[in-house]
């Protein structure tokens, strides 16, 4: 292609590009919203937008304790020893700005306060100047807590199930009461049943049996379907189309009473079985169709040689289905990490991710720092999953709903 | 058929390797379809028929007095309003831009990074997405800033901000909105392996002709993938149908955005009989759908 030519398709080709570029800058946005807050510090994301993450922080009261106090109490506040402003004591006399500004406005060993600028003549005026300064030095004498603009403890929070109003490490490190009586500040905090690590412990404890179980056997099953010859074989694999879109809803409450008159409620077991129950319709269509898809010789031979359905089954059929199992794996394990409603009513005395997630909601939106988290931290096996198998991953679901 | 026939088997061998996963069938989903169904005629407790939760000199259908419930009661009706709203707008919208997604995404050299972006929320958790868009459309009632993104925009425009999840006028337009940003992935990949699969010598043809691009997509490639666009439409009906989780997080169905499935849910502890007649509901809806699959499958067998 001639430079000229290239340029000319380039330009063509720009309200293309444009509209692509804008629209994935529109996907990206809501999730990247999350990731930054996720780590931010828990005051900034209380007041300000998580796209400022990386501008100037503007600490209110910080330009005009610079212009009227710095000079002689320094930036710090530490410059004059006999009046140490990041001394808590001392600041918490003055609660409020009126009773700073009589202080201010007695004389010092018979020398005004602050001359250079001196506070503007009018109370109101003068008060406006100082309620930031107050706030500021409050800010800065009273809080030992962890003022850097990015910082762990967000996770930290979420995988123990922190609610206080600190956070989880800083009250550990104070030794706060009420932290104190709920957490053991040992690892062991990482399996208290109200965090997101212990959720994280029971989403792996339901996922991974639910997904091995119906697949084990789905593949007896699908190879039946695919070469095996018996009677009402084009029903029952219709039925089991059919019962593909079965809503899950339709089979919740009866199943949680059979568990109920068992004595299994909230068991492991009792989820795994629904799952597998679930996946079934799908899991056997899936692998029927991948397994009838095989050159019939290949089965043909083996049988000629004199194998029977059995070593034909392990031997042959499930590692040429490998690509066909490990899309299969990955779409259920995925639904079953990421599902919601079966986890609420089988194991809500064991939450998995999801349900901890929910159950942190803060109606009033006071805590989005310890939720970002914990999203996060749900999301980590999906994205692991999504990017490292990204192929078998479209496959699956390709398989699902176009190919026959 | 294609068996080999050459494979002498005893009758019930097939039966042996079908057993355990019909038998888990039987147990995990015949029986309790069945047994909903029954329940749906039951009254709260499950034990009596629904009629005696009938009061003397007031509507009642009798057995079927769950199903009065599911049909005539004012926030059942509100849901399956709700429920068709998403239908008319979410479905479309979702199908459209995916497609459009795929028709531009074929176009340009990082395609794969383009589609991993949108498809990246199918991934995810509804749970998860649903935080992430409360974080989105979240509303600072007091002083402070506006801390969600689409306030903050609203404001640095000089507007007020908007209470987006509590605003009937427009809150569910923004459920919806959420709804587009999970499934535009899904139909966006099945719909771009169709494209793919358009013969390029056709269309090249065209384009000697003298065919617009627009002419190619709608007279040439749209008829080729319409097959296509139909299964993606059925399979976002049916998610549209049971749609629940996103609406449980955002809203929890309140301020007018109550659907279907979250309204069984909210009864199933409290009123197992009318939870039952709205899960049975769900599923008659659904059934135009699954006579749709199972026909298509039906054809696909006769063409193997
Ligand atoms: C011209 C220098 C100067 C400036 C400017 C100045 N201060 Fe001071 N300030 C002093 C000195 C000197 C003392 C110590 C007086 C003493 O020895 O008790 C003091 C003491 C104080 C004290 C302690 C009073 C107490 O209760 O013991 C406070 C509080 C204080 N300053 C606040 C401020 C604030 C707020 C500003 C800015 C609005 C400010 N100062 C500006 C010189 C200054």
């Amino acid at each position: 292609m001639k430079p000229f030519q290239r340029l000319n398709r380039i330009f063509n080709h720009l309200p293309v590009h444009l509209a692509l570029i804008l629209m994935c800058v529109a996907w990206v946005l809501p999730t990247m919203g999350l990731f930054v807050t996720s780590f931010r510090n828990s005051e900034d994301v209380r007041t300000t937008g998580w796209w400022t993450a990386l501008a100037a922080r503007q600490t209110p009261g910080e330009p005009e304790y610079t212009t009227y106090c710095a000079s002689c109490h320094g930036a710090d506040g530490k410059a004059l020893p006999a009046a140490d402003l990041s001394d808590p004591t001392l600041i918490e006399k003055y609660p409020r700005s009126n009773r700073l500004l009589a202080m201010l406005r007695k004389e010092i060993n018979g020398q005004p306060h602050l001359t250079d600028p001196a506070l503007p003549e009018n109370p109101n005026e003068a008060l406006e100047k100082l309620s930031p300064i107050l706030t500021y030095m409050q800010d800065f004498s009273g809080s030992s807590q962890d003022q850097s603009r990015f910082t762990l403890r967000n996770y930290a929070d979420a995988l123990v199930g922190y609610k206080g109003t600190q956070n989880y490490l800083t009250d550990c490190e104070q030794g706060v009461e009420s932290a104190l009586s709920k957490f053991k500040c040992t690892a062991a905090d990482l399996l208290n049943p109200e965090g997101m690590g212990r959720a994280f412990v029971n989403s792996l404890l339901v996922a991974v049996p639910s997904t091995l179980l119906p697949i084990l056997l789905a593949a007896f099953a699908a190879y039946a379907f695919a070469w095996m010859d018996f009677k009402g074989r084009m029903w029952l694999f219709a039925l089991l189309v059919g019962l593909q879109i079965v809503p899950l809803q339709m089979t919740l409450v009866p199943i949680a009473r059979m568990y109920v008159s068992l004595g299994m409620e909230g068991s492991f077991i009792g989820i795994w079985l629904f799952h597998t129950g679930f996946g079934l319709p799908y899991a056997i269509y899936l692998l029927r169709n991948y397994l009838s898809g095989l050159p019939k010789e290949v089965f043909e031979s083996v049988y000629l040689d004199g194998a029977n359905h059995w070593t034909a089954f392990w031997q042959l059929a499930i590692p040429l289905a490998t690509p066909a199992i490990a899309s299969l794996a990955i779409f259920q394990f995925l639904w079953i990490w990421n599902d919601f409603l079966v986890a609420k009513i089988f194991l809500s005395n064991n939450p998995v991710l999801t349900v901890q997630i929910t159950n942190l909601i803060d109606p009033r939106g006071g805590n989005w720092h310890i939720l970002t988290g914990a999203a996060f931290l749900s999301f980590l096996v999906p994205m692991i999953v999504f990017f490292g198998f990204q192929r078998y991953f479209v496959r699956g679901m390709l398989a699902g709903s176009v190919k026959g | 058929m294609n068996t080999p026939t050459i494979m002498k088997q005893s009758r019930w061998v097939p039966w042996l390797y079908l057993a355990p996963a019909l038998l888990v069938m039987a147990v995990f989903v015949l029986y309790p379809m069945f047994n909903t169904f029954v329940l749906s005629f039951m009254d709260k407790t499950g034990t009596q028929s629904a009629a005696v939760s009938c009061v003397a000199g007031q509507p009642c259908w009798g057995s079927f007095e769950n199903y009065r419930y599911a049909l005539t009661n004012p926030e059942m009706l509100q849901a399956l309003r709700n429920n068709a709203l998403w239908l008319l707008l979410m479905v479309p919208g979702t199908v459209i831009t995916g497609l459009l997604f795929a028709v531009l995404a074929d176009r340009v050299r990082y395609e794969a990074l383009a589609k991993a972006i949108i498809f990246m929320p199918m991934a995810i958790s509804f749970v998860g997405a649903g935080i992430i868009w409360r974080f989105v459309y979240y509303i600072e009632t007091g002083s402070g800033q506006q801390i969600g993104l689409l306030n903050a925009v609203l404001v640095a425009f000089g507007g007020q901000p908007v209470a987006w999840l509590s605003n009937p006028a427009f809150n569910n337009f923004a459920l919806m909105i959420v709804g587009v940003w999970l499934w535009a992935g899904f139909c966006m990949t099945i719909l771009s392996a169709a494209l793919k699969s358009v013969p390029a010598e056709i269309l090249e043809a065209a384009r000697v002709d003298g065919a617009r691009e627009v002419e190619v997509f709608f007279q040439i490639m749209l008829p080729i993938i319409m097959p296509t666009i139909l299964v993606v439409t059925t399979t976002m009906v049916i998610n549209v149908l049971k749609i629940f989780d996103i609406v449980f997080v955002l809203t929890g169905g309140n301020f007018g955005t109550e659907v279907i499935a979250n309204r069984m849910f909210k009864l199933i502890v409290t009123d197992t009989g009318r939870s039952m007649a709205i899960a049975v509901l769900l599923v008659l809806l659904t059934i135009p759908v699954l006579i749709f699959n199972v026909n298509r499958f039906r054809q696909q067998e006769a063409s193997r």
